[in-house]
């Protein structure tokens, strides 16, 4: 077993994490990063990004590459695709250890682990996914040309998604748990005059049915209670993002919905444990808003390490 | 062009070629997409556990995938990845959309089992 020490680990690679890397190294923090999965997080999957100040439009791969290059420009080091077996956040200085015996020692620690799209658990889900049900309309949205399909969801990414959808579907219905739309209304206006699209309000669905592929949703009133049947050839569901916060219980201070609780310099309930980007409490979830955090974060860190208070 | 670690299949003869000279085969058809992306990140992970198993990714919008998007195996699939699974170049098991790395595994597991 080896073991390194370093002056901060950050746990995540998202736009958050990236970032903390950039001010971190670049202020000669040695910083190592470590990721589950590939560098840059959820942006990898955005198709197009168009409100990054300073970028006109870029690829979330490509803004993604370009962040990890400044990361590896200014030294900090990274290591993806590895497994967290164990963390000791609590002592000074602090552990992590992976899941291939590797243990690093830290003197501070940011998390950043993101979030993953929230699934709606109800019966013909996991059955038909793929068969009819999917999460990307970037993704699977030709396979549904000409064909009637239900978006669940209200927020940005559902109506977003709804008006992209219409290129393929003959008729979009958007199922939506509230009667108001959590998405911006510039976007809900769009949405509203588009011929293709219908809105079910205080719904939700309780079930997907079908044989091989999905024929029809079960379309519930939250209100009354009463349940109908809804044929549709596909069901795309956008109901928000879930922090990958899983590995952190019992580790630092959450709300009950997962997400770390922090401070304004974005530091946990633990001395020297900052966290920021999705898997923290917020209202907005951003790129931006992750960059933001992760910049406070790493200033926070950089101001402790040079007045020593480590 | 897909931006993963693992090796690529431009043609439908590489495919075939592969799949004859190779007794398990696994191969990720998809794009750079959040279905796609998580699976071919678990194929990362796992390639080398599975040293038996030869790991691929082949790019969904290549006229040459015609090889896989009109395989019998994937008749009803809406949803990318196509995720296929050859034994002794036969397909012995093909899902379509996002597999968790555990399902992946499972299927490696039972399918490929050393």
């Amino acid at each position: 077993m080896s073991t390194t020490i370093f002056d901060t680990i950050v746990i995540g690679a998202g736009p958050a994490g990236l970032t903390a890397g950039i001010y971190l190294a670049r202020s000669k923090v040695k910083t190592l990063i470590l990721s589950d999965g590939m560098a840059g997080g959820q942006i990898i999957l955005t198709h197009e990004i168009a409100n990054y100040p300073g970028i006109e439009k870029i690829s979330g791969y490509q803004l993604a590459a370009v962040m990890k290059k400044q990361a590896l420009n200014f030294g900090c080091e990274l290591k993806t695709n590895v497994r967290i077996a164990s963390l000791d956040l609590q002592s000074t200085p602090k552990t992590v250890v992976l899941a291939d015996g590797t243990s690093y020692t830290t003197r501070t620690v940011i998390l950043a682990p993101g979030g993953r799209p929230r699934m709606l658990n109800i019966p013909g889900e996991e059955e038909f996914k793929g068969r009819g049900v999917s999460y990307c309309a970037t993704c699977d949205g030709d396979f549904f040309t000409s064909k009637e399909i239900v978006v669940v969801g209200g927020g940005n990414s559902a109506i977003e998604e709804s008006i992209s959808l219409t290129k393929y579907a003959s008729k979009v219905t958007v199922v939506h748990q509230f009667d108001y739309f959590q998405a911006f209304p510039y976007i809900v206006d769009e949405a509203k005059q588009n011929s293709k699209i219908h809105f079910v309000l205080n719904s939700t669905l309780s079930s997907i049915y079908g044989k091989d592929t999905v024929e029809g949703v079960i379309i519930r009133n939250l209100k009354t209670g009463e349940e109908k049947p809804c044929k549709t050839d596909g069901v795309f569901i956008f109901i928000g993002y879930l922090p990958n916060t899983e590995f952190l219980k019992g580790h630092v201070a959450m709300n009950h919905a997962g997400e770390i609780l922090v401070d304004k310099n974005m530091q946990t309930n633990i001395d020297g444990v900052y966290a920021a980007g999705d898997c923290i409490e917020k209202r907005y979830r951003q790129i931006t808003t992750a960059v933001g955090e992760a910049t406070i974060a790493a200033l926070a860190i950089i101001e402790r390490i040079h007045q020593n208070h480590l | 062009m897909l931006y993963t670690n693992l090796k690529h299949i431009e043609t439908a003869n590489e495919l075939k070629k592969i799949i004859g000279e190779n007794e398990n085969v696994m191969v990720c058809c998809g794009r750079m997409g959040p279905m796609c992306v998580p699976v071919y990140a678990a194929m990362e992970e796992l390639e080398p556990e599975y040293p038996h198993v030869k790991f691929y990714d082949m790019e969904f919008d290549n006229p040459e995938a015609h090889i896989i998007r009109n395989d019998p195996a994937c008749r009803g699939f809406m949803g990318l990845p196509f995720t296929m699974y050859y034994k002794n170049g036969k397909v012995v098991k093909a899902t379509s959309s996002i597999q968790t790395k555990e399902q992946i595994k499972a299927i490696l597991d039972s399918e490929f089992a050393k």
